[in-house]
Parts: structure tokens; C-alpha cells; sequence
């Protein structure tokens, strides 16, 4: 295949619109919008090639479509197009009321719901002026941080298999499917949970439910987390395959607004359950880890997921000593301060919450008359760390694209919303 | 520095181009003159007692009914040095709908500005690639303004219920889903 026709292909080719007998309102518009000239098959040197990856990519975590500009292995030059799973978020929030916005933050990050909607529950709790009681808060504390365990095993175990090791997937996706049960237990989905409510909580923990999770932590503690770091995280092929690729300077990090872990794996201690605690965070002890750069330079994709298998563990901390603290607090009523129909006067809040892949914002403005949002804007963690990838992208090898998207650990169904 | 703070040191830099403020609100805010906007952004970047290295969120928010009839983009500023946090909102015409890009001080306001352009049809003049980004190339039209109308065809296709199902749905039938569901009015938007 000539270099020109694949370059055709890669920026769309079809350079006239079909055009339509029925008008109805139908007009014509270039089908694609390459926007820079310089992608334009008549622009490239006969070196080049312009390369699609997705949007059906196996390693694009979901429907993301990559155009590459190509000069033999090397990427000269990439474009991320996304959209292929909007589903029309924020124009679905200001048509249905408060509390029915939550069923549809969980379906923005599929894979960590619960982080989602205890982000948009805080915010309007702020908008509102509640205050949760301490045992609603724990509750909230533990299934986040449950959710964190499950959302980053979902991204280390899938990341390994990206670079070729299929084994850690599964012992991974193991322990996912006992915290997955778990949830199911407590709130009867296994996935879209619908659980934070603003002002509490859908259902109370059912009975044994602080033994049966003991003793999932028991086995992860024991098992899951040594496993992780000896047969990936220290695997010579993992390190050799990561340490010193996509590497992401911290003030590069801070201007494209990384947060989370891809942060934190560039070096800056910051997580926002220290910095600004919310939920009771600061009742208890955690570590928060930063990237060291054991293996090559400080910010690599190395670095950010090992920030994440150094996590899950802290993480487990967190969540023993917050089941410790439930043991001997007496059970509180959590439909207690749920509201029976939520209508904040006229205001504005910007809250944001540590959500396993980053820092989760939530921009809601109330009109005061309506019981419905004036505007909901969501600023996604993946949106910003996808918004960064052509500038990481540049003068790596095609086979290093896949490490690093993977290293930056992006949904598409939050990046999309 | 708290927000009282914040707000006094860009009233005493700006004088009159900052006209307005909310700092009781539960993320405090200040208003500032369009025409002014990078110069307010780029102050409150590089001063050092300020700090805001960090573009949280950049959004756009419709208001048909005000007047005059405005857009206002919002810009969450966060400082990683000290911590603390601010938002400045600039009001623009609706008729004519363009500002300033801050995507040189920011890397991250050029997607943020995209998706503000597909959503609302703000021109931010600077941006480097200004293109839509969720939505389709060939779509019509910026769906998060008030006054949107859902189309009645897309790329020719009929996306609108049939008078048939209208009749039916009116009767008090439940008629699908998606393009075919008839979505509650805008509360905000009365024809």
C-alpha cells in the first residue's frame, strides 16, 4: 500500500458530503474536518504515513480512535478523536432532578461508579449545606475505597496484558469479582450501583458485612498484593517494557491538569483525601505514593503504575481502619438526612473529589426555581489526561503508544460522558 | 490566602475590570472584563503570592433570560504551591460569542475550549485547534445552549417520532426511547 492512499484513508478521503434527496433541515457539511492542513495526504513527506489506531483497538480501552502520523516506527505526530460514547451527560442532567442525575454519573467511569456518584452527591450536599452523619461517612469511605481496589485492578491487570503479561489479569479480576459481590451484596448491582445518594445512602450495610469484607482482606492483604508486585510490577520484561517511556515532566503534569495517580506517578505528592479531606479522610492513616523513578527517569509509565499497586494497599489500610471505627459506632438511620425533594436556592459550587483515576469536578449551577440542575458540567480526570497524550506521544515508537495510554489509565465512557 | 484575599489583590490590580464578585458563594468567584481576560489570567499564574499554576475546570454556562443575553465561561483555578483555590467568570454577548484563549498558560484549556465551542458555539480566539470534540464534524448546531431544538433529521435520517406515534404518545402511551422519547420541555427555556 502506497503511503499517499493510507494517509487518504487516515484523514477520512471522503471529501464530499453524501448528499441527501430528503432536506428536512439537512445541511450539508464536510463529513470530516481534518483541521490542520498539514495532515492532508498532499502535506506529508513520502516518508510519512498516517496510521488509524481504533477505534476498535483492543488496547484503547474502549472506543478511542488515534490517528498517527508515521515516519517508519516512529510517531511523528498523533491526534486522539474522541466522542464515539458521548452520551449526552450534561444535557440529560438539566432535563431530570437532583437526586436522578446519580444513575447517570455512574455510567460516566463504568468501571469505578462509586466514585462518580460520591463525587456528585458531595457536590450538591455542599450546594445544599448538609452534613452527612460520621457513619454514612464511613460507609461512603470504605465502598471508595473498595471501589478504588477494584477500578485499579481492572487498570494494572488490563494494563499488563497490553505490554504481554495475560497472567496477573486474572489473578487481578479475581479479587475484583469478590469486592464486585461484595457491592452486590449491599446494594444488588454489581457494576451501576446507584448507592451515594445525596444525603446518604441506599441501603444500610447488611449484617455481616464488616466480617465477610475482614476477610477479603485478609486473602488480598495477604495474597493479591505480594502477588501484584512479584509477578508484574518487579517482572524484568514489565520494567524493561515502561521505565523509561512516556515520561511526563511534573510541571508538563500540572499544566494539562494531570491528577491522580498520573500525577502522583510524576512525582508530586498530592491527593486530595490529604490535601482537603472530605468524608472524615483525616480521621484515618495513609501513605500517599510518589513516582520514584526507580528504573529510569521520575514519571514514566512505570512510575504511574506503580503509584497505583503501591495504592491498592494503602488503600486496604484505609479500609480497616475505617470498618474498626464502624464496629464501634452505633448504627445510624442513612435515608436520615436525605431530602424529599431537592431544590438548592440559587448558587453555584465546584466540588471535587479523589476518585480512583484522578481528581473528579463537578461545576453545578442551581437557578433556585427548578428542581432540576441549571448546568451540570463534569470535568472527567481522563478527559485532562487524554488531552495530554499528543505531546507525550510525540517521537515514540508505535509500540510504546500502547504502553502509554495504558499507563494513563483513561475510561472512555468519562472521557465521552 | 482565602477568597476576600484573592479577590482584593485582582481589584487592586484591575481596578474597574473586575466587575463583580461572589464571595459568599459556595465556590467563590470574581467577574472580570472580557477584554481583560488574559491579562487577569496571566497575573493570577505568575504572581507569586498567587500561584495558580492549575486549570481545574473551564465550562460555560447559558443565560438566554438575562440581559443582555450572555454566555458565561468559568475558569477554576487551583494552586498546587499554596492550596488554595479561586474561580473567575467572564460574561460575554450572546449574540456574538467570542474570548480569548488561556491555552498558553494553561495546556489544558485547549480540550476544555473545544468542547466549549462543540457545546455552546463560543469562538476562543487563540485556540490552536478549534474543532468540535464530542460530537460529530458535520453536526449542526451546539446542543448545551437553552434555546436548543432537538433536529428533526440527521445526515437525511428521520430522527423525529412519525405523526402516528406523536398521536399515540399524546393519548398517553409510553413511545420509546432516545430520539424517539419526547423529553420533558427545558424548565428553564418556556417557548
Amino acid at each position: 500500500m502506497s503511503s499517499e492512499t493510507s494517509a487518504m484513508g487516515g484523514v477520512g478521503g471522503l471529501s464530499s458530503p453524501p448528499t441527501s434527496k430528503s432536506g428536512g433541515g439537512f445541511t450539508p457539511t464536510p463529513r470530516y474536518d481534518s483541521g490542520s492542513a498539514d495532515w492532508h495526504a498532499d502535506a506529508l513527506d513520502v516518508d510519512e504515513m498516517v496510521l488509524n489506531m481504533g477505534p476498535q483497538h483492543p488496547s484503547t480501552h474502549g472506543v478511542l480512535r488515534i490517528e498517527l502520523k508515521t515516519d517508519g516506527e516512529v510517531v511523528k505526530a498523533a491526534r486522539p478523536h474522541i466522542g464515539y460514547l458521548h452520551r449526552c451527560f450534561e444535557k440529560h442532567a438539566e432535563n431530570v432532578d437532583y437526586p436522578g442525575v446519580i444513575p447517570y454519573t455512574d455510567r460516566m467511569d463504568y468501571v469505578a461508579s462509586m466514585g462518580n456518584s460520591l463525587g456528585y452527591a458531595l457536590a450538591v450536599e455542599k450546594l445544599l449545606g448538609i452534613e452527612t452523619s460520621p457513619y454514612v461517612q464511613t460507609i461512603r469511605v470504605i465502598f471508595a475505597e473498595l471501589q478504588r481496589i477494584a477500578s485499579h485492578c481492572v487498570a494494572v491487570g488490563t494494563y499488563g496484558m497490553d505490554i504481554g503479561a495475560f497472567t496477573p489479569f486474572l489473578h487481578l479480576l479475581r479479587d475484583r469479582e469478590k469486592i464486585l459481590d461484595l457491592f452486590e451484596w449491599t446494594c444488588g448491582a454489581r457494576l451501576l450501583y446507584n448507592y451515594n445518594w445525596v444525603g446518604g445512602l441506599s441501603h444500610d450495610l447488611p449484617d455481616g458485612f464488616v466480617k465477610a469484607c475482614r476477610q477479603f482482606l485478609r486473602e488480598y492483604d495477604a495474597i493479591t498484593v505480594p502477588e501484584l508486585m512479584d509477578l508484574l510490577i518487579s517482572n524484568k520484561i514489565f520494567i524493561k517494557r515502561t521505565a523509561e517511556v512516556g515520561v511526563c515532566p511534573v510541571d508538563l503534569a500540572i499544566s494539562y491538569d494531570l491528577t491522580g495517580p498520573n500525577l502522583r506517578g510524576s512525582g508530586l505528592p498530592r491527593d486530595l483525601r490529604k490535601d482537603h479531606p472530605y468524608c472524615g479522610y483525616e480521621r484515618f492513616a495513609f501513605d500517599v505514593p510518589v513516582g520514584k523513578g526507580q528504573y529510569g527517569p521520575v514519571g514514566s509509565c512505570f512510575d504511574r503504575n506503580w503509584v497505583r499497586a503501591v495504592e491498592m494497599a494503602e488503600s486496604s489500610k484505609i479500609i480497616h481502619q475505617a470498618l474498626d471505627a464502624l464496629e464501634k459506632m452505633e448504627k445510624a438511620d442513612v435515608h436520615e438526612k436525605v431530602p424529599k425533594r431537592v431544590k438548592p436556592a440559587k448558587g453555584e459550587v465546584y466540588g471535587r473529589s479523589e476518585a480512583p483515576r484522578g481528581q473528579l469536578g463537578y461545576y453545578i449551577v442551581a437557578d433556585g426555581t427548578a428542581v432540576n440542575p441549571y448546568r451540570v458540567k463534569v470535568k472527567s480526570p481522563c478527559f485532562t489526561a487524554m488531552s495530554i497524550f499528543h505531546v507525550l506521544a510525540k517521537g515514540m515508537y508505535i509500540a510504546d503508544i500502547i504502553a502509554l495510554i495504558g499507563s494513563l489509565d483513561v475510561v472512555l465512557g468519562e472521557i465521552d460522558r | 490566602m482565602d477568597a476576600k484575599g484573592i479577590n482584593d489583590k485582582l481589584a487592586a490590580r484591575f481596578g474597574e475590570k473586575v466587575t463583580g464578585a461572589g464571595l459568599e458563594a459556595a465556590s467563590p468567584f470574581a467577574v472580570v472584563a472580557a477584554e481583560s481576560l488574559l491579562e487577569a489570567a496571566a497575573f493570577l499564574k505568575d504572581d507569586p503570592e498567587l500561584a495558580f499554576d492549575n486549570l481545574m475546570c473551564l465550562s460555560a454556562v447559558d443565560y438566554p433570560k438575562e440581559t443582555p443575553p450572555r454566555f458565561e465561561v468559568v475558569y477554576h483555578l487551583l494552586s498546587y504551591k499554596h492550596g488554595h483555590t479561586f474561580a473567575i467568570k467572564v460574561h460575554i454577548p450572546r449574540e456574538e460569542p467570542r474570548v480569548a484563549s488561556v491555552e498558553g498558560l494553561w495546556g489544558v484549556a485547549n480540550w476544555h475550549e473545544r468542547e466549549a465551542f462543540d457545546m455552546f458555539g463560543i469562538a476562543f480566539v487563540g485556540n490552536s485547534d478549534l474543532r468540535r470534540i464530542l460530537l460529530p464534524d458535520d453536526w449542526a448546531g451546539h446542543p448545551l445552549r437553552k434555546d436548543w431544538q432537538d433536529p428533526d433529521f440527521y445526515n437525511g435520517m428521520h430522527v423525529k417520532p412519525t405523526p402516528q406515534m406523536a398521536e399515540r404518545a399524546m393519548g398517553g402511551e409510553k413511545i420509546g426511547v432516545g430520539p424517539f422519547d419526547f423529553t420533558p420541555p427545558n424548565a428553564h427555556m418556556e417557548p
